[in-house]
């Protein structure tokens, strides 16, 4: 074996002694919070509670929102200010354009697909024999990573020329059915397309469980009411089920569309953002982190931003909503 | 296990069974079917994949070993555990993961009891400040933070990668563990407090015990996340102190050369996320359904 314990063990012992001394402090200031002055105590202690939070955010968050919108108007070197140039750069490059366009196309399909898929699974195997099994089964890749997710998918996705026997399935399953094979991920619209499926296989169990669990929550009297007033099966999906978990179905397709806004993992590693697959999150990477372009990386940044804010704050109010109603 | 109200299940006729009656038992175990392919046999083809040769994958495939299983061995993963390159990866993958899991949930703990019990001046506009920076994508934090690193020598570093997961991960935590504090009884604090409790054992009698389920949901779900992200290793790690993920995204980029490696260093890399996943699965539920605003 050519596991080396010896080569590894300085860096778990190191990760011991982090550990522990990051405790260390933390419990010193759990004593110190008793040792404050007797008067205006509850401020002490917040103080003392609230201070490793605060710096981290204030460092890693807060300095960093106010940072990269001021860089967005400055030249790549992130010196010399230059207005709304990388935006306009952005509107005006093809290559950006169809990126946006790819953004687009993700966000149109992937959260109503996976909403869709995943309400449809959570009505059918509602009360049945073996939903805990199904409903694993369908949640199980939330649990592994995008890239898990993406390895996986680019194997389905393989391709070998014509007459050579195929090694991805989805090429076998067209040359069984007497297709020829193709290169998926080469030809646009239809490879982002392609990509857009690993998201939703990822997210559908996401929407599964929380549609599922709206679902029981529906109270048996209305059902029955509705049953007993002659509606169909169809008609009570529509017209009872649906509006009676309709706020759940929202935050649903909301939380999968911030989620999609930022996609990055699933292009980076099925196809590099070649092809014309690229997407904001990933252009980004590529300009501030490949191509050293300070400006135009912090333009894209900011513009995700500007996109995910209306979404999460409906997302905020909704739930607080949800809560209350509980 | 997820629960299953079949107990109180009832003279209750279900949605599914009406609609099973409806289009005919067929045509929805038609669609059930087809919706337990679609998602389990992906992951069987990169399982049974990362069981075979690379001259097997190359040349025929995997469902092809289901009816000629003496094809497959697990001499993928020998091969991956004698190359010192992936085992430092999945190490490094540990030093984040650990860490960045560890700080996060004690630091978001203090900060909740705060927001949730202490009277302070600013309580609620601070909280509502936290609230806000829950829509801060990644991305926004990446550039400037790069920047601090390169002045401070961080970058590169592990410790980097776990103080950004840290502080990108706090509003969510200090939002999921305030909710679950300010609902505990006012009176059992109190009642701590009346005996002279301090507020070390406060904390560890009254908190630590009544808000375990949400630190159980927010230590499974920030594990997960670190452990399953790339963006901020990619951006932040170098090559010494990259994780698996970062490892197989730049296998990735030679794909077809090198399957063997792929298929086993990936399942590799799930096996620690989907144990965690079946051990912990109602908190981890619970956990995604309160993150539904992340």
């Amino acid at each position: 074996m050519g596991f080396d314990i010896q080569a590894e063990l300085p860096k778990l012992l190191w990760l011991g002694i982090g550990v522990a001394a990051f405790l260390a402090v933390i419990g010193l200031l759990l004593v110190i919070v008793d040792r404050g002055p007797r008067c205006r105590r509850d401020w002490w202690q917040a103080a003392c509670f609230l201070t490793p939070a605060g710096v981290l955010l204030v460092v890693g968050l807060l300095y960093p929102v106010v940072r990269t919108t001021v860089l967005s108007v400055r030249d790549r070197g992130g010196t010399a200010w230059v207005g709304l140039d990388n935006y306009a750069w952005m509107l005006t490059q093809p290559e950006i354009l169809l990126v946006l366009r790819n953004t687009l196309l993700w966000v149109l399909f992937a959260p109503l697909l996976a909403t869709a898929i995943g309400l449809a699974y959570a009505v059918l195997v509602d009360r049945s024999r073996y939903e805990a099994v199904a409903k694993s089964m369908l949640f199980m890749p939330m649990a592994i990573s995008f890239v898990g997710a993406s390895i996986i998918w680019k194997f389905v996705y393989t391709y070998r020329p014509a007459g050579t026997d195929q090694i991805g399935l989805l090429n076998q399953v067209v040359v069984w059915l007497g297709g020829e094979p193709r290169q998926w991920l080469l030809d646009q619209p239809l490879n982002t397309l392609l990509l857009i499926v690993v998201l939703i296989w990822i997210q559908a169990g996401f929407a599964m469980v929380v549609q599922s669990a709206a679902i029981k929550a529906v109270p048996d009297d209305i059902i029955e009411a509705a049953r007993i007033d002659g509606v169909n099966a169809w008609q009570q999906f529509w017209r009872v089920t649906l509006p009676m978990i309709w706020p759940t179905v929202a935050v649903v397709l909301i939380t999968i569309s911030v989620q999609t806004l930022k996609v990055f993992d699933i292009v980076r590693t099925m196809t590099g953002g070649q092809f014309h697959t690229s997407v904001i999150a990933n252009e980004m990477y590529n300009q501030a982190f490949r191509y050293g372009e300070l400006g135009r990386g912090s333009a894209l940044a900011v513009v995700l931003f500007v996109l995910v804010i209306p979404l999460v704050l409906v997302q905020i109010a909704n739930t607080r909503r949800t809560r209350e109603a509980r | 296990m997820m629960t299953t109200p079949q107990d109180e299940e009832g003279p209750r006729t279900t949605l599914a069974s009406r609609i099973t009656s409806l289009l005919g038992s067929g045509l929805v175990q038609l669609f059930l079917v087809c919706v337990a392919l679609f998602w389990l046999m992906p992951t069987l083809g990169l399982f049974v994949t990362s069981l075979r040769s690379p001259q097997d994958n190359a040349s025929s495939g995997w469902w092809t070993a289901l009816l000629e299983p003496a094809q497959l061995s697990l001499e993928n993963y020998a091969a991956l555990l004698d190359n010192p390159d992936f085992v430092a990866s999945f190490v490094n993958t540990v030093l984040i993961t650990v860490p960045a899991t560890v700080i996060i949930v004690v630091v978001a703990s203090l900060a909740a009891y705060a927001f949730a019990w202490l009277e302070f001046p600013g309580r609620d506009w601070l909280f509502l400040i936290v609230v806000g920076l829950l829509v801060v994508p990644l991305q926004v934090a990446l550039i400037p933070i790069a920047q601090v690193y390169g002045g401070a020598g961080l970058y590169g570093s592990i410790l980097g990668v776990v103080l950004f997961h840290v502080g990108f991960g706090l509003p969510f935590a200090i939002f999921l563990l305030r909710n679950f504090f300010a609902a505990i009884p006012r009176d059992l604090l109190e009642a701590a407090r009346m005996d002279g409790g301090r507020e070390i054992t406060i904390f560890r009698r009254v908190i630590l015990p009544l808000g375990g389920p949400a630190i159980a949901s927010l230590t499974i779900f920030q594990f997960l996340w670190v452990w399953n992200d790339l963006l901020v290793a990619l951006v932040f790690a170098d090559a010494q102190s990259a994780p698996m993920t970062v490892a197989l995204q730049s296998e990735m980029r030679q794909f077809g050369a090198n399957l063997d490696v792929i298929s086993a260093g990936a399942f590799l890399s799930m096996v620690v996320p989907l144990v965690v996943f079946f051990a912990f699965q109602r908190y981890f539920v619970q956990g995604v359904m309160a993150g539904s605003v992340k």
